[in-house]
């Protein structure tokens, strides 16, 4: 019981953190200070909380009735809550020190204060959304942090773009939502009350009831995820945020989406063939569309966001091979593909907060997301290249850090599904996603190494990177911290998966326990590997080092291949090392460019640029949206601003209320 | 047995697709012709015992098919002095797609079919399906004159292939009068393109549009 | 522990002479006298002495990509069972860790490449990151069909084959897969059809482009790596081409190096007698790499 006290207590704190600042001045480092010493008083009583409820067996929940109207103050801490909880309670506590020094209170008066308000907000419903057990108080949690999100990440809202980015949001937030509503609606039609947790009632659930249930939870928590083609808000609000901001909504606040999918459908004891497959569809296009849209991408932090809708769809495509377990009665797919995705959701966590906190870094440091104009930092900030070579590596699912891990598990559950076991069918089809995965992997390589080396590597591009110099030490510890999250995770992940296991029992008490991860994938050999790769490689760098001549080390120029004078404008950019795979591609990412045209004998000066813009968005949104603004206003014909002709509506209604009524008798 | 029959259709389906990738005909007609040659041992592969029809078959079908015809092509391709399709009406990839798409179409519908026992495990069907889908891709899509005589060709080795199926109940007779027809066929094509070549300067089939008045 | 040692032996010692069969096949083939067989072992010694030049531009990085593609090379060859030998190091999952290993590697090897700033590096690491996107769907789907073959997850088992020997449904599979890995291990350690090791032109190479500015012992582990590279793909390949063995070790040790050797003289013929494809053609082939083996698997589940 203690913990979940402990825990609503580190909500309370978390959420109200940037309360006392708006008592200083608008410009004091105090506020800002105290603010950051909450989050981390916060986040420790939180943590510290969960640790006495994984020590402890039984499961603490709170129940209340409250004055508003419907439910009831329902909370409740399970082995599900506490995976979701421990990266609530990590990524934005180092996010806000990194703050300190990113988005320092005198260099951003005007609104720093709203944005360490909001930024404890957004953390505190984030935590009472996964501790939420009542469909009411999940929502008002829910939209808590839909809107903390939304002022935490527009603070720049004198530009256009962070403006735009603001609303397509905004937008794409409250239609998730009002799926959401819809849901749980038809969930307390069928059980007969907003309880989130499986009772009898629940379990009667089956048949198209529940696989409506199931769409509408897969659409409505869909946007907040950033499954495709429900992504659209992604890519502008991440890359428009301050980076700390985007690291905790890519980090965090993504995952939330990804909770509700697995809270709703742990209560849906009986899901059909149909949803762990289409899921996993919905996964692997997410996954491999992902990814290619942001090889196309020139914004550091547009990359970066695209790369969560990569990982998103990993997510998915693990989730749907749970589900298509307990549908098929495979606790072997339950166990590795739960496990594979809740070990995700932590890696992602930690790898993607510390890419976005590094961006910020990059960003500060060259006052440019263009990544095809940075270039050469690796010898401006020696420390911050390693650690993002680490989150690089990790992200694209690389041995030995925790990326592989995940992805490991995950590709073991799928090739389970080409052979019988206990008595159970196997499914072979569905190991093909696995191709699709490894196109995820391969695709990430690119990528990841288009973003390492054109923006750490080679030589600077231009004037913007000349000053710059490794961030302070504030910036850099959350962003050290996060790296060795990663190696840790990496090399040990067997100390984790007891959590994955007991959350897996949770979501499918009748399956899941029959297996253990380490039965069906020996962990132990990863450390193995991981462990023995590093020293290989340390023993082979000091077999070099050894060889007689090897101190000798003669500097030169690189080799121009017979050019005398090269030039930094000559590397090869960002654009140019992923021209090739936009291309292979071009179908889905519908690459624009203005190609220079030539004329004459001596030609005029001339210029190309291409992008690659949001299909979805930009060719499927927005143009509905236009459609509707120029074609919905006829409607207005029935605004007259007349009582008389609403009442004469009302009148109209009810006449055919009352028709359809005797008809349907 | 089988597993021998399996891995030569294996290989004539990897040569279809081969022959939709490859936009120099030069290379396109030797596959065709090792597609031929190879075809040619299969009916020595689906008999047990061997008899002089069988045999008789085997050898004509790697003669004409491996040999003869494609070198009568190789000849008309020299002649008319062109090395490639240079704008089928579909680009290579899509139609190695294309391709790709028959053939596991016939794979899939193939193990639909209600066939007997002793054609179930074999991939004569499947193959046999897809080579007539891929030839009638190369017919539909290439324009010059020669790459519709490989269309064709890789058409005749799917029948043929079929064929295989019925060995016992067609006569020998039958089979040998398919291959002369398709050996004047394509000889009498080979002169055809000749022919065209010197009067319009090209061997596109399109032009011969022209001819309708 | 016999077999462990000759599997070591074997990974440590043979591969550059694959390099010198290779080679010596072109210049037969060329009539030429060729260098002689041993002649890339004298090339790693004549390295391993010399000093090294390093570009200013370069960082960590750049040293870093041999070492680590050298030591992903070597554990991956670690777990890859030679001809009838067992693999020293199996467990349930290696075959991802030894896909994953090759991604490893290409990550350091490409971000080397980039390292050094010259545009020409650039272009062979885009190209080869590309190319990768290709090769690896066509391996995953080819591991599939002999993961279903054999039902097990493990390679050593996975390429051995069932105890029993492969059924007789598995030879139209085993094929396709045979010709998609052949393609891949073309692809993965740049030869012609995909890349040309011996060109002269900078602007047409893959690999080679890479790592113009290694030199001396770096040089050396890049040229020792990617020998290590073909010969994993190459056995991977032999199990799936030439799946008998006799139970005797040292006969089964033998016919796998005749064998390793067989496949180079092949690869070397295929240099000889063909030319390398256009780069935008490369594509084609690898997508076609992955269509038989998804033939293939198609074959098994249908």
């Amino acid at each position: 019981m203690l913990s979940l006290w402990m825990v609503l207590a580190a909500v309370a704190i978390l959420a109200l953190s940037g309360a006392p600042a708006y008592l200083l001045a608008s410009h004091s480092k105090a506020g800002q200070r105290i603010s950051t010493i909450l989050m981390l008083i916060g986040s420790v009583v939180g943590l510290l909380g969960i640790a006495r409820k994984i020590s402890g067996v039984e499961t603490p929940s709170l129940q209340f009735e409250w004055q508003i109207p419907w439910g009831q103050f329902d909370v409740s801490i399970d082995s599900i809550s506490v995976i979701f909880l421990a990266i609530v309670f990590v990524a934005p506590v180092l996010g806000s020190i990194y703050g300190l020094s990113y988005w320092k209170s005198s260099e951003h008066p005007e609104n720093s204060r709203r944005l360490g308000l909001f930024f404890g907000l957004l953390a505190g419903s984030m935590a009472m959304v996964t501790i939420a057990r009542d469909g009411v108080l999940f929502l008002i949690a829910w939209e808590a942090m839909a809107i903390s999100a939304y002022f935490a990440s527009t603070v720049e809202e004198d530009s256009a773009e962070v403006r735009r980015a603001g609303y397509v949001y905004l937008v794409a937030t409250h239609v998730g939502t009002l799926c959401l509503f819809a849901m749980f609606a038809l969930w307390r039609h069928s059980t007969g009350s907003f309880e989130l947790s499986a009772s009898a009632s629940s379990f009667s659930i089956t048949g198209e009831m529940a696989g409506a249930i199931f769409i509408l939870t897969i659409i409505g928590f869909g946007f907040k995820a950033g499954l495709m083609p429900l992504h659209v808000w992604l890519p502008g609000a991440h890359a428009n945020a301050p980076s700390h901001v985007s690291a905790v909504m890519s980090g965090v606040m993504l995952k939330m989406g990804i909770y509700g999918i697995v809270r709703m459908t742990s209560l849906l004891v009986r899901p059909e063939i149909w949803w762990g497959s289409s899921l996993l569809i919905v996964g692997a296009i997410t996954g491999v569309a992902g990814i290619a849209f942001a090889i196309g991408q020139h914004d550091l932090k547009r990359l970066l966001a695209y790369s969560s809708i990569e990982n998103i769809g990993i997510i998915a495509i693990g989730l749907g091979l749970a589900l298509l377990g307990k549908s098929q009665n495979r606790p072997d797919w339950v166990v590795l593909g739960f496990g594979a995705a809740l070990l995700h959701v932590w890696n992602h966590s930690l790898f993607k907060s510390l890419l976005f906190l590094s961006a910020g870094s990059i960003i500060h440091a060259g006052h440019t997301r263009e990544i095809d104009k940075l270039g050469g930092l690796a010898k401006k900030m020696p420390r911050l290249a390693i650690l993002f070579a680490i989150g690089s590596i990790a992200i694209c699912a690389l041995p030995p850090f925790n990326g592989f891990a995940s992805e490991w598990l995950l590709y073991i559950g799928l090739f389970r599904t080409l052979s019988p076991d206990s008595g159970v069918e196997g499914l072979p089809v569905i190991a093909s996603v696995s191709v699709a995965l490894a196109m995820i992997g391969a695709l990430a390589v690119a990528c990841f190494v288009k973003l390492f080396g054109t923006v750490f590597l080679g030589t600077p591009r231009s004037e913007a990177t000349l000053h710059a110099h490794e961030p302070p030490k504030s910036m850099l510890l959350p962003i050290a911290l996060l790296g060795a999250g990663c190696a840790f995770i990496g090399i040990f992940p067997s100390i984790v998966s007891p959590a994955l296991e007991s959350a897996a029992g949770e979501w499918a008490p009748s399956s899941a326990s029959k297996v253990s991860i380490s039965e069906v994938a020996p962990l132990r050999w990863i450390s193995i590997m991981g462990g023995s790769l590093i020293c290989l490689a340390g023993a082979i760098a000091l077999i070099l080092k050894a060889l007689p001549r090897a101190s000798v080390a003669i500097e030169a120029g690189t080799w121009d291949c017979g050019y005398a004078r090269p030039a930094p404008r000559m590397q090869y950019t960002g654009s140019s090392f992923g021209g090739s795979i936009v291309d292979l591609f071009a179908f889905i990412l519908r690459p624009e460019a203005k190609k220079p045209s030539i004329e004459g004998a001596f030609a005029k000066p001339s210029s190309h640029k291409s992008s690659v813009p949001d299909t979805v968005l930009d060719k499927l949104v927005l143009p509905i949206f236009r459609m509707a603004g120029r074609y919905l206003p006829a409607l207005r014909v029935m605004q007259q601003g007349k009582t008389q002709i609403y009442v004469l509506y009302i009148l109209i209604i009810l006449i055919v209320l009352l028709l359809l009524e005797t008809m349907g008798a | 047995m089988t597993d021998a029959l399996n891995a030569i259709l294996v290989i004539v389906l990897v040569m279809n697709l081969f022959v939709l990738g490859t936009s120099r005909i030069l290379a396109v007609i030797n596959t065709v012709a090792t597609q031929g040659a190879l075809l040619g041992v299969i009916p020595l592969l689906v008999h047990t015992h061997l008899t002089i029809s069988v045999v008789l078959t085997s050898v004509a079908a790697i003669v004409l098919k491996g040999v003869v015809i494609p070198s009568i092509m190789i000849r008309a391709l020299r002649d008319a002095e062109i090395k490639r399709e240079v704008e089928p009406l579909i680009g290579l990839l899509p139609s190695i797609m294309l391709g790709a798409l028959a053939t596991a179409f016939a794979l899939l519908f193939a193990g639909e079919l209600p066939l007997a026992g002793e054609h179930q495990s074999a991939l004569l069907v499947p193959t046999s399906i897809a080579s007539v889908l891929v030839g009638f891709i190369i017919l539909t899509s290439r324009f010059k004159a020669l790459s519709q005589v490989i269309g064709y060709l890789v058409l005749e080795n799917g029948i043929f292939i079929f064929g295989m199926l019925l060995i016992d109940a067609m006569p020998l007779l039958v089979e040998m009068g398919v291959l002369l027809d398709l050996f004047v066929g394509i000889f009498v094509i080979c002169i055809i393109v000749n022919h065209i070549n010197r009067a319009f300067s090209s061997l596109d089939t399109r032009l011969l549009a022209s001819l309708k008045e | 522990m016999t077999e462990k040692i000759i599997h070591v032996a074997l990974l440590l010692i043979l591969p550059p002479l694959l390099f010198g069969v290779i080679g010596k096949t072109k210049a037969w083939f060329a009539g030429r006298v060729g260098p002689p067989l041993l002649q890339p072992y004298y090339d790693l010694i004549k390295l391993a002495r010399k000093s090294m030049v390093f570009s200013r531009t370069t960082t960590w990085v750049f040293r870093a990509g041999p070492v680590v593609t050298l030591s992903a090379a070597l554990i991956a060859g670690l777990m890859v069972p030679l001809g009838a030998l067992d693999s020293p190091i199996a467990f349930t999952g290696d075959l991802i860790l030894f896909a994953y290993l090759f991604g490893l590697a290409r990550f350091f090897t490409t971000s080397a490449a980039l390292d050094t700033g010259s545009p020409f590096e650039g272009m062979g690491s885009a190209r080869e990151v590309t190319f990768a996107c290709l090769t690896e769907p066509a391996l995953f789907l080819a591991l599939l069909v002999l993961a279903k073959a054999s039902g097990s997850l493990m390679l050593t088992d996975l390429l051995h084959g069932p105890a029993e020997g492969f059924s007789s449904g598995m030879v139209a599979p085993l094929v396709l897969v045979g010709i998609g890995l052949f393609i891949v291990l073309l692809a993965e350690t740049c030869r012609i059809p995909v890349d040309d090791p011996n060109t002269h032109l900078e602007l047409t190479m893959i690999h080679e482009v890479m790592v113009l500015d290694h030199s001396g012992p770096l040089f050396g582990v890049i040229l020792y790596a990617s020998s290590i590279k073909m010969f994993v793909l190459g056995s991977v390949l032999l199990h799936v081409a030439f799946p008998f063995k006799t139970g005797e070790v040292w006969i089964d040790v033998s016919l796998f190096v005749l064998e390793i050797l067989f496949l180079s003289i092949l690869i070397g013929t295929i240099e000889s007698v063909m030319a390398r494809l256009q780069m935008r053609h490369v594509p084609y082939l690898l997508i076609a790499a992955t269509l038989f083996c998804s033939f293939g698997f198609l074959l098994l589940v249908r």
